[in-house]
């Protein structure tokens, strides 16, 4: 429904960039306070990222590749009638948020098995490719696509936490933004190569399915392979000079907490919230993550100002499939290049997701989340507008995939500046869910607003609704603000109040 | 492990992976050469002239395996699986009337398909081509050879794929000018005007006086049988639950499919006539679920496709529900009759 949720698994945060030095003369953060590479090429990406990215990019291209066939194969191959098909879709969408948030906890659970739930979940959609080439009616089809969105609820935060995780807090926005990126990359790619598969064979669609798995199974395999395990912070196996920070102890926010004040094991304080790092080897201390504690995150007042922000203004995050609808009859874009209009978006988001996650790390996420929202804001207008010229879709297309460059990975960047490390999955599930299901709230609203109304009262209350939204996002800031500088000014070492 | 074990691993796995993938793009291209190599019980089909104007002929398309696999092709209508002529031109779907073809093709770009629809002079000569926005489902012409339509599936964007939509197009053959989608038109819901973001059009079928058409509407679940008006450019619902509608060349009955409750949500379609002065309708001896629009070859015989060995059969049933089907020809789509 939306291309951050369809194209990057999630209306997840930007990803971190691991290992990123914080600008020179910085006082170690926390997270970088062992900074090997401090003065090195700044825009270096923890390997973590990179081979999260890689996992994200191939999972992609195989999970696309079926998606792009699949109304052909059920149409010309099955001889299926799809419609109707989509019925189960609302449903669905409650049902894996409900999976969103369990990977999350499960992820926390047992001292942060975020490798294990996200090879779960990764390991769960390859397994339903195979399944694919023996389903051929519409109720087992229907299942094996349950499965495999369940997998892909399951690893979403996990990953996301996995990548805040092994990237500093002051080039998180990057990293989110190179992992968005490539993810963006591998669902272009995707539609591709399954037609030049279907190309290069005859009704070639169990090429495409077993291919698809063949594909997917890689990306599991660099996961296992690449991605530190466990608690592991970006040391391990990859050069990236980490250490492994540590679980402080009681880390669990007490309620209404902007930061625990913690520990200071290798000097420096903590510009962010995740505990400060731990020699490698040195045993875990026992912050146990409970269900309860994941709820009670919601107490933290800086988080639940960005939940309650991102789930604001998702209820005015018009549905893309209706930005495309919009922009078709506004414009009288063709048919024949409708289905072209996502790509339009996706295109806009792969180029934009890591300039537009480094300038978050500069000026600060919430700047960026907010002006993001502008961007959408501007495509409302534009589509509101008299402005028919022809240089409209390519400017409606650049924002939206701008917005959501400028939203999804910044979101988590900024998000996991507020939940502590052994919550982090749970955290950033709870915010992505909240986001999710404002969402499709906001679609069932559009809809049902397009019926009564039409489509321009629509979208007029949409516009609406995402100025009151934003000012009120606005205004969410008192700890906000702080916060902000405490981003800018990301491995200053200030401490945090 | 070291980062040279777990290199050694993931190139080994992917070489392995690559080898599965290279086979079975390998064995899917390889059914090419066995498509075009003929079936052995097959019918026998060659090349020759095809028109649609020769009385007592069914035209369709073939999708018996050879060398002229998916080609329009032609039959005596007596003998529907007997030898056939072949055409050469492709089609994925057909329909004929009055001299006028309609072809719905795939065209093989070099990193997807598209779809176009042919409008075809009796001599399969195209006079006008129009691009389809998704894939071609159905397909009529108007007993007057003067308008021709079709339905595309288009797909969703989201990312399972599951959201369909439809467009129904309706071309003027004589001025070459076309309505793009009927979602164009003013919707009239029980004497209502009525609008909503989710309406799909499909299965549109002409009356003889060039103005009046029915199709399917869908909207909030529900499926409604419509009767369509030309000039007006409007469409008003006629009674619910009607799906591929299919007038009769008397213009009293419609056959179409009807969602039939307690079915399996894959198959759950019986075929019915619909009497339109008495708004009675009849459920026809077919106990499969079919999947398609009608055809009337006369006013007492309906023709259409199920699934078959070859892709789909034609089969044919008395459009008063009292005798059960029979299969009229094996590995054939899209019947058209020349009476």
């Amino acid at each position: 429904m939306y291309v951050a949720d369809s194209r990057a698994h999630s209306p997840a945060p930007p990803g971190p960039t691991g290992q990123g030095a914080p600008p020179s003369g910085a006082p170690a953060s926390p997270a970088g306070a062992v900074r090997p590479l401090a003065g090195r090429r700044r825009a270096a990406v923890a390997p973590t990222v990179l081979a999260l990215g890689t996992v994200s990019l191939v999972t992609d291209v195989s999970s696309e590749m079926v998606t792009a066939v699949l109304p052909l194969y059920l149409v010309a191959g099955l001889g299926l009638s799809p419609l109707g098909f989509g019925l189960l879709d609302g449903v669905y969408n409650g049902f894996s948020a409900l999976v969103r948030l369990a990977g999350g906890h499960l992820a926390d659970r047992g001292g942060g098995r975020h490798k294990w739930v996200a090879a779960l979940g990764y390991g769960t959609s390859a397994l339903c490719k195979p399944l694919l080439l023996i389903a051929h009616s519409l109720t087992p089809i229907g299942l094996v696509l349950a499965a495999d969105r369940t997998g892909k609820g399951l690893r979403t935060a996990p990953r996301d936490a996995l990548i805040s995780l092994s990237s500093s807090p002051e080039t998180r926005g990057r990293a989110f933004g190179v992992h968005r990126a490539m993810d963006t990359a591998g669902a272009l790619l995707g539609p591709l190569a399954a037609f030049l598969i279907l190309r290069a064979t005859v009704d070639g669609y169990d090429a495409v399915f077993t291919v698809s798995f063949c594909v997917a199974v890689a990306g599991v395999l660099v996961l296992v392979l690449f991605v530190p395990g466990g608690t592991a912070r970006p040391s391990g196996a990859l050069p990236s000079g980490r250490t492994r920070p540590t679980r402080p102890r009681g880390a669990v926010p007490s309620a209404g907490r902007t930061q625990p004040t913690r520990p200071v094991e290798l000097g420096g304080t903590a510009p962010d919230r995740t505990p400060p790092p731990q020699r490698p080897g040195s045993p875990r201390p026992s912050g146990r993550p409970t269900l309860r504690a994941a709820v009670a995150l919601l107490h933290r007042g800086d988080l639940r100002r960005i939940a309650v922000c991102a789930a604001l203004l998702g209820l005015a995050t018009v549905s893309d499939s209706f930005v495309y609808l919009l922009l078709q009859r506004r414009l009288g874009v063709p048919d024949r290049w409708f289905a072209l209009l996502p790509l339009g978006t996706a295109a806009a988001f792969l180029l934009l997701a890591v300039p537009l996650g480094r300038l978050a790390d500069r000026i600060g996420r919430r700047r960026v989340f907010l002006a993001g929202h502008g961007a959408l804001l501007t495509v409302y207008a534009l589509l509101l507008g008299s402005f028919h010229g022809t240089a409209l879709p390519y400017v409606v297309l650049l924002l939206h995939g701008g917005f959501y460059a400028a939203t999804d990975g910044v979101l988590m960047a900024a998000a996991s500046e507020c939940v502590p490390e052994e919550l982090r999955s749970s955290g950033l599930a709870l915010v992505q869910t909240g986001q999710a299901l404002a969402r499709f709230a906001c679609s069932l609203g559009f809809g049902a607003a397009w019926t009564v109304w039409g489509d321009r009262v629509a979208l007029t209350a949409s516009t609406v609704a995402l100025v009151v939204c934003a000012a009120f996002s606005l205004r969410l800031r008192p700890a906000g603000v702080a916060g902000e500088r405490r981003e800018a000014a990301a491995g200053a070492g200030k401490d945090e109040k | 492990m070291t980062v040279h074990a777990r290199i050694l691993v993931l190139v080994s796995v992917v070489a392995l992976l690559a080898a599965v993938g290279v086979a079975s793009v390998l064995h899917a291209s390889a059914r090419a050469d066995r498509r075009n190599r003929t079936q052995p019980g097959g019918p026998r089909v060659t090349a020759g002239r095809v028109t649609l104007t020769e009385p007592g002929r069914m035209v369709f398309r073939s999708m018996a395996w050879g060398p002229h696999r998916d080609e329009l092709t032609t039959v005596p209508a007596a003998d529907p699986s007997g030898p056939r002529t072949a055409s050469g031109v492709r089609c994925l779907r057909f329909h004929a009337a009055a001299g006028t073809g309609v072809c719905l093709q795939a065209v093989h770009g070099a990193v997807s398909d598209t779809y176009r629809a042919l409008v075809l002079d009796a001599h399969l000569k195209e006079k006008a081509r129009y691009a389809v926005p998704g894939i071609p489902s159905r397909a009529r012409v108007s007993p007057s050879g003067h308008f021709a339509a079709w339905t595309a599936f288009v797909g969703g964007d989201s990312y399972a794929g599951t959201d369909f939509s439809t467009r129904a197009a309706i071309a003027d053959v004589r001025t070459g000018r076309l309505i793009p989608s009927l979602e164009e038109f003013r919707i009239v819901r029980d004497g209502r005007p009525y609008t909503s973001p989710d309406v799909n059009f499909w299965g549109v079928t002409f009356a003889a006086d060039d103005r009046t058409f029915y199709a399917t509407l869908a909207t909030r679940g529900r499926t409604y049988l419509v009767r369509g008006d030309l000039r007006t450019r409007t469409v008003s619902t006629v009674r619910t639950n009607v799906e591929c509608p299919s007038l009769s060349p008397d213009g009293t009955r419609i056959a179409f499919k009807k969602r039939v409750a307690g079915l399996p949500k894959d198959a759950p379609w019986r075929l019915y006539v619909l009497d339109l002065r008495t708004l009675r309708e009849t459920a026809l001896a077919e106990p499969r679920s079919v999947d398609d629009q009608a055809l009337w070859r006369d006013d007492r015989t309906l023709v259409y496709a199920l699934p078959g060995d070859y892709g789909a059969d034609l089969y044919e049933v008395p459009a008063d529900g009292t005798v059960k089907p029979h299969r009229i020809s094996a590995a054939a789509v899209s019947p058209a009759f020349v009476p």
